[in-house]
């Protein structure tokens, strides 16, 4: 029989302004091995605690149950307080009575019931509780970044600056991502080649980062100090470190006209490529979806030109598998497409773009060379109007429901760079709300209202028609409550992002939660906002939530240090509530090792006793206790019962619903 | 057929490819037929029956019989191939220690269905076109085969055998089966009206473990229903309605992993439908993950424990009935 002893925490007025903590201490006294029972205003406290570890010594307690918080707050904590009093880490039992009981109960009566019974089923468990003891497994020294855009990149070399090794995978042929396609960043100024440019190069030049250009991760297996990834290394037809890339091929090659994605579609590139001048790594790739000689073996112009021979049109997809000890995520985002939102024209006019188009026609590395002109006919257009929220905050289905953060800031960045370059425009902007909180963001806007005369009208707009070689903007100024026709050139449309679409598979491998719009989740949104709910995976740039870069980078950082912080342990310590197999019930089914996750499961042939001295051979299953993380899948795939789960066993499940339902 | 078989069996054992053989003879009665080893000519001879009364299912005995030493002959009917192949799949059988005869398998005759024609004092039966003729002390006496046959075989799922050695006769097509109209039944009723349907059909149950015992899916090492330490086992139930979760236990145990066999509704002494149950889930792993025939693929992942990024979600269910 244990030695219980349950401690009813007040958490203040969170729970014991809902339940009768009183009452509850005085029940839980009654059941069966409970021997020491009381209530305390902050069972968490230095001094609750003392309490706590007072009690196991003195009534020599062999478990205890707190009735306090979730476990996923204060269950560590309660476990080292455990601990330091000489009692096991795992004969400590959470009954959960403040988020599953007095924050979501009115009545003080029933909450107080809930809590009772909630109590009993801990004790109940509790009474079948074995002490358990944590191993250790070790860290593989090395990190695995998903996303070469400045998330990733500023990830990379943090980690890389701490001395560790780190792979960065990216599908394009080079890093660099949304940000190389930008002009200028606000609320500065400063162009972005100009900044993003040189940690590229440092990217490239450090020898601890290692790039993955033009792949993909295939496959992530392992837990938290000891990931093994399947990267797939795209065949470029190009061999890596041969090409110089002089960039002769590209001028040479006879397909001119594949539409080039760098400068979203706006011009075109030839079949053989680099993205943009400042490419890294700064090597040639094949589209083999337009290159003539891949598709029907006629052509091979860039072979014959390529003076270093780094052609190769034999190149297939590799596969390499490597360990990692942590894996950050910055697969960052996308514009929306724009099927649904027929009104503004964008299908029908080349002058109506987005703002990313935009920005490529302002870049002078762009289309035009950084002439601002009119796609349709070059020429320079005088009246350019800007609409916010197009897919952003769109609670009719046809967008998303959420703000896109960034696009009053570029909105305004672009309206304010129209007017400085070009002095003969007029510049609208439509706008539901301005929302420009973050340093030196609000007096950006004001100078693009104030200095730069941009006109800002809040309302929405309802169609563009083109017309005449012109836009027929008709809106509403809410402000005034008229409606106006606006004779526009260009229509700039402050598109939704939206995570990319590898978010999902790769959140599918990483076993990574996601919320309903595609972002991943963070641990914690306040206190751990750059780990995921899996150990071991982090959270860079976009993929968690819309962000500028200035937050990108500070976020990027952070995820940095948080893997630094756990690259930095040579071991960790294993969760000891791990499955383990009975190997006299089990049939060698394999049921288990199909739905484990992690691979933990094997099986092999035993041999075993059976009456009148014969033996019989049977395939048994064996849990690798090191690789198991007590996900519990296999304990209820397994139909004989033989698959169990050390700290939360069958029995002790069972043991909690009878106590509830008692 | 029966003669064609002894003759190949025979053959098979005086060539020393197999040493036993497994097969069916006639019980106290004729059409109490009970699946049975026989290890020489002269017991073939004897006792081998093969007739319309041999309906049981003999790929469950291939667990122990595989394990013993040399090889054994066991003639499969289709549907009792896709058990086989099932328990091929959980690594129950040691396949290189059975040599499968494939038999065709036009519909087995249901003894009750005769009885409740009149028949008595039953010695024996065959068949002769779409009749069957069935003898007894008093006489023979001639029939419409459809008319006696057993339910589960009017809505066969195929003819095709999953595994096989060798096929005696012709082989048959997967067939388009009507089998899940019953479980439509079933859920067109009210909860209400299910309810009772399965309260008065479970209460008859007096826990026998036929069903249990003949099920090719039930074959734990230890069944949760007589391991003490399960915590359900020989547990006095505390009302009636306990004791009917038994057969719903035992539902979702052989979920996925049941091929419709039909065993556990011939064999149940208080003609119980059980098939229902196991039938229901088929039909609800079909329409939520698309269409698995369980035994069908030794090799292939069956739903319930496999995940496919397109899997349905669980809120899916909320919104079907029954």
């Amino acid at each position: 029989m244990q030695r219980i002893g349950v401690f009813v925490c007040w958490c203040g007025s969170n729970i014991a302004a809902t339940v009768d903590v009183q009452q509850v201490a005085d029940e839980l006294a009654k059941e069966p091995g409970v021997v020491y029972s009381t209530n305390y205003q902050y069972m968490c406290s230095q001094s609750g605690q003392q309490m706590i570890q007072e009690a196991i010594k003195e009534h020599h307690l062999t478990g205890i149950v707190i009735c306090s918080c979730s476990p996923r707050m204060h269950e560590a904590t309660f476990r080292k307080t455990a601990a330091a009093a000489g009692l096991n880490s795992y004969m400590v039992e959470i009954a959960n009575i403040r988020e599953q009981c007095s924050w979501i109960h009115k009545n003080k009566e029933e909450a107080t019931e809930k809590a009772i019974i909630l109590g009993r089923a801990a004790i109940a468990k509790v009474h079948l509780n074995a002490p358990l003891t944590a191993g250790e497994s070790p860290v593989v020294k090395r990190a695995l970044v998903i996303g070469g855009g400045i998330a990733g990149i500023q990830t990379a070399l943090d980690i890389a600056d701490a001395g560790f090794e780190v792979d960065i995978v990216e599908k394009k042929p080079t890093i660099g991502g949304k940000m190389a396609q930008i002009d200028k960043t606000f609320p500065t100024l400063d162009c972005a080649a100009c900044i993003l440019t040189p940690k590229m190069v440092d990217v490239a030049q450090n020898e601890k980062i290692h790039i993955y250009s033009y792949s993909e991760v295939e496959s992530v297996k392992g837990f938290v100090g000891n990931f093994t990834a399947t990267i797939k290394k795209k065949a470029r037809y190009v061999k890596e470190d041969v090409c110089t890339g002089c960039g002769l091929c590209t001028e040479k090659c006879p397909m001119k006209k594949v539409p080039n994605e760098f400068n979203q579609m706006l011009d075109n590139r030839t079949a053989i490529y680099i993205p943009f001048a400042q490419a890294v790594p700064k090597v040639a790739t094949i589209d083999p979806n337009a290159c003539m000689m891949l598709k029907n073996g006629k052509c091979g112009v860039c072979s014959k030109v390529c003076t270093a021979g780094a052609i190769d049109y034999t190149q297939k997809d590799e596969y390499i598998e490597q360990q990692y000890g942590a894996i950050v995520v910055a697969t960052g985002f996308n514009t929306i497409k724009l099927d649904n939102f027929d009104e503004f024209a964008y299908s029908q006019s080349p002058d109506v773009v987005t703002s990313l188009e935009f920005e490529r026609l302002m870049n002078a590395a762009g289309p035009t060379g950084g002439t601002l002109l009119r796609p349709s006919d070059h020429t320079h257009p005088h009246t350019l109007v800007f609409v916010q929220c197009v897919g952003s905050r769109d609670i009719s289905g046809c967008g998303k429901p959420y703000c896109s953060k960034i696009c009053c800031m570029y909105t305004a960045k672009h309206a304010m760079l129209c007017r400085e370059k070009y002095p003969d425009t007029e510049v609208y902007v439509f706008y539901i709300d301005v929302r420009t909180p973050g340093k030196n963001f609000d007096e950006f806007y004001r100078r693009a209202v104030e200095e730069y005369g941009v006109h800002y009208i809040k309302g929405m707009v309802g169609k563009v028609a083109p017309k005449d070689g012109k836009l027929m903007v008709q809106a509403s100024d809410l402000l005034a409550n008229d409606q106006l026709l606006i004779e526009a050139d260009m229509v700039v449309l402050a598109t939704a992002i939206e995570p990319d679409e590898s978010a999902r598979s790769i959140a599918t491998m990483l076993t990574a939660s996601m919320d309903t719009n595609d972002f991943f989740t963070e641990a914690h949104p306040k206190l751990r906002p750059v780990e995921s709910p899996t150990a071991g995976i982090f959270l860079s740039g976009v993929c968690q939530g819309p962000k500028d870069i200035p937050e990108t980078v500070s976020q990027a950082s952070a995820a940095a240090a948080k893997v630094i912080g756990l690259l930095v342990k040579d071991k960790l310590t294993c969760n000891p509530c791990v499955a383990e197999s009975n190997e006299l019930m089990c049939n060698g089914c394999s049921a288990c090792e199909k739905v484990c996750p992690y691979g933990a499961i094997t099986y092999s042939d035993k041999e075993f006793r059976t009456p009148y001295r014969t033996t019989i051979m049977r395939r048994v299953a064996s849990v690798n206790p090191a690789v198991c993380q007590g996900c519990g899948a296999c304990t209820v795939a397994c139909p004989s019962g033989a698959m169990d789960l050390k700290g939360f066993s069958t029995r002790q499940i069972m043991a909690e619903v009878d106590a509830i339902c008692k | 057929m029966q003669e064609a078989m002894i003759k190949r069996a025979k053959e098979l054992l005086a060539e020393g490819t197999v040493n036993r053989v497994m097969g069916w003879q006639a019980g106290e009665f004729a059409y109490d037929i009970t699946p049975t080893v026989f290890s020489s000519a002269d017991e073939l001879d004897k006792a081998f029956v093969y007739n319309d009364f041999c309906s049981a299912n003999v790929s469950k005995y291939m667990i122990k019989e595989s394990r013993k030493e040399g090889k054994i002959l066991c003639f499969l009917k289709p549907c009792d191939s896709y058990s086989f192949n099932q328990l091929l799949a959980e690594h129950r059988i040691w396949r290189d220690n059975v040599y499968i005869i494939g038999i065709p398998s036009y519909g087995k005759v249901d003894v009750n269905k005769v009885r409740a024609k009149g028949v008595t004092g039953i010695t024996g039966i065959h068949t002769d076109g779409p009749n069957v003729v069935v003898e007894t002390i008093y006489g023979s006496e001639t029939m419409v085969k459809m008319d006696v046959m057993e339910d589960r075989c009017l809505c066969c799922k195929s003819k095709k055998h999953m595994v096989y050695d060798e096929l005696l006769g012709e082989e048959g097509e997967v067939l388009q089966s009507n089998r899940f109209e019953q479980v439509e039944a079933l859920e067109n009723m009210t909860p209400e009206e299910r309810y009772e349907f399965w309260r008065s059909e479970l209460s008859k149950c007096i826990r026998c473990n036929a069903c249990r015992n003949v099920c090719p899916a039930c074959t734990c090492e230890n069944c949760v229903f007589d391991n003490p330490a399960s915590g359900v086992a020989n547990k006095a139930p505390s009302s009636d309605f306990e004791e009917n979760m038994f057969h719903i236990i035992r539902a979702f145990h052989v979920a996925g992993r049941c091929t419709d066999c039909g065993e556990c509704s011939r064999v149940c002494p208080q003609n119980i439908p059980l098939h229902l149950l196991n039938r229901k889930f088929i039909k609800d792993i079909n329409e939520l993950y698309g269409t698995y025939q369980a035994g069908e693929d030794k090799d292939a992942r069956g739903p319930l424990t496999n995940f496919t990024v397109d899997d349905c979600e669980p809120s899916i269910v909320h919104h079907r009935r029954g």
